[in-house]
């Protein structure tokens, strides 16, 4: 994919040098820190949240033309480091974290349940399902596309830090996700068929830059969990979380594209993930998140941050869609 | 798979207040015998009786707040 262009100091700072040779970005810490100082709120501010996307995609796809070595460079780590300080704090501060849930498998697998049990109200589910117009529709796929098009792979990160059941558990839950072998059921290949069903360009890092800054926080939180070791239990929390709340919206979804007269192809995205997250999300409450907490009973809290932070950034992306969709305006970003 | 291994001996697990996960080698079949398809390796079969893609679990359980007896 293309750099994506830059939406403040930081970014283009990153936009200056990533196509240099490594070694040369002394000068990305002191931008961070100037970015993070000004920035009103880290988690949706455009600058902070489009470089972090930057400095971890090195480590999924990378960028055209941009050094590969990059990835490792010790000054873009430094910056990096930075802005995930300032983000993680910032969302430690802010979630609610359920108290008193004792670190064994059903507690905590009961906990998660709680936390996610479905609510009446709007949601974005229910709009796509009712409402939601084909230009919404499409909007509705760009936002997601920005993890879709790489779905699982924050997650597979944790693999080799977890050991036992939790591994088990998580590689079993993968495996599925990347279709049991098959490539075209892998999830984020039936994404892409979903999003060229409605007429969208399906590669990697297209929309990007239609991405808004708390979409982007979403996808940076995966990676910030995936990308170290430490936050092991994050992942566990959030892909159980993730999981939790994905069977019953997803079938929603598909009802609003069949209202839009969209075939099976189109929605089967939507179909395969009433079913398969139905699996997932008991063998993640349990076998993973579950067994992880018994096993490391010092990760129970990060277990339930990482699946308190999911819910949150989940929340605050719906209300931005539908305030925009209210208002009766795109979702996406508009403007340089 | 080498042609000695022994297959994954098949395991029926009843989640508290959720479906039923099914690992291994299990057929799937309605009523007249016929193979219902089965797109994974660890199916969730709905035990609350109100998913709508039986018999598989859509998570409606939560939904409807389903106590397993």
């Amino acid at each position: 994919m293309k750099l994506p262009h830059p939406r403040g100091p930081l970014s283009a700072t990153l936009d200056d040098v990533l196509y240099a040779q490594p070694g040369s970005g002394a000068r990305l810490a002191e931008a961070a820190r100037l970015a993070l100082e000004s920035a009103s709120d880290v988690v949706t501010d455009d600058d902070v949240q489009l470089s972090l996307y930057v400095m971890y995609e090195l480590a999924y796809r990378g960028f055209d033309d941009v050094p590969p070595d990059w990835e490792w460079d010790p000054d873009l780590l430094h910056a990096r480091a930075l802005v995930e300080h300032s983000f993680e704090r910032e969302l430690r501060g802010r979630v609610e974290v359920p108290r008193g849930i004792a670190p064994d498998r059903a507690s905590v697998a009961a906990a998660l349940f709680a936390m996610t049990a479905p609510t009446p109200g709007p949601s974005v589910a229910r709009f796509v399902a009712k409402r939601a117009s084909r230009r919404q529709l499409e909007e509705f796929l760009v936002l997601r596309s920005i993890y879709q098009l790489k779905e699982a792979d924050p997650h597979t990160w944790a693999i080799p830090r977890l050991t036992g059941r939790p591994k088990a558990a998580l590689v079993e839950i993968q495996a599925d996700e990347y279709g049991g072998g098959v490539a075209d059921r892998m999830h984020c290949a039936l994404f892409g068929q979903t999003m060229r069903g409605a007429g969208l360009d399906a590669d990697y890092g297209t929309y990007v830059d239609q991405i808004p800054a708390v979409t982007l926080a979403g996808t940076n939180l995966m990676s910030l969990f995936g990308l170290h070791r430490r936050l092991r239990g994050a992942t566990a929390g959030h892909l159980a979380a993730f999981e939790m709340t994905s069977s019953l919206p997803n079938r929603l979804y598909g009802d609003g594209f069949r209202r839009h007269g969209f075939g099976a192809a189109t929605t089967l995205y939507f179909d395969e993930h009433v079913e398969a997250d139905a699996v997932h999300e008991q063998i993640a409450g349990r076998e993973l998140a579950g067994e992880l907490a018994q096993q490391e009973p010092e990760l129970c809290g990060d277990i339930l941050f990482g699946a308190a932070a999911c819910l949150y950034l989940d929340d605050l992306v719906g209300e931005h869609t539908l305030s925009a969709w209210a208002a009766g305006v795109s979702a996406l970003r508009v403007g340089p | 798979m080498t042609s000695d291994a022994v297959p994954q001996r098949a395991t029926i697990v009843a989640c508290p207040d959720g479906p039923i996960l099914v690992r291994g080698d299990v057929a799937i079949v309605d009523d007249d015998g016929v193979p219902i398809p089965r797109r994974r390796s660890t199916v969730a079969l709905c035990r609350c009786g109100a998913s709508a893609i039986k018999p598989y679990c859509d998570g409606t359980h939560k939904a409807i707040d389903f106590r397993a007896p």
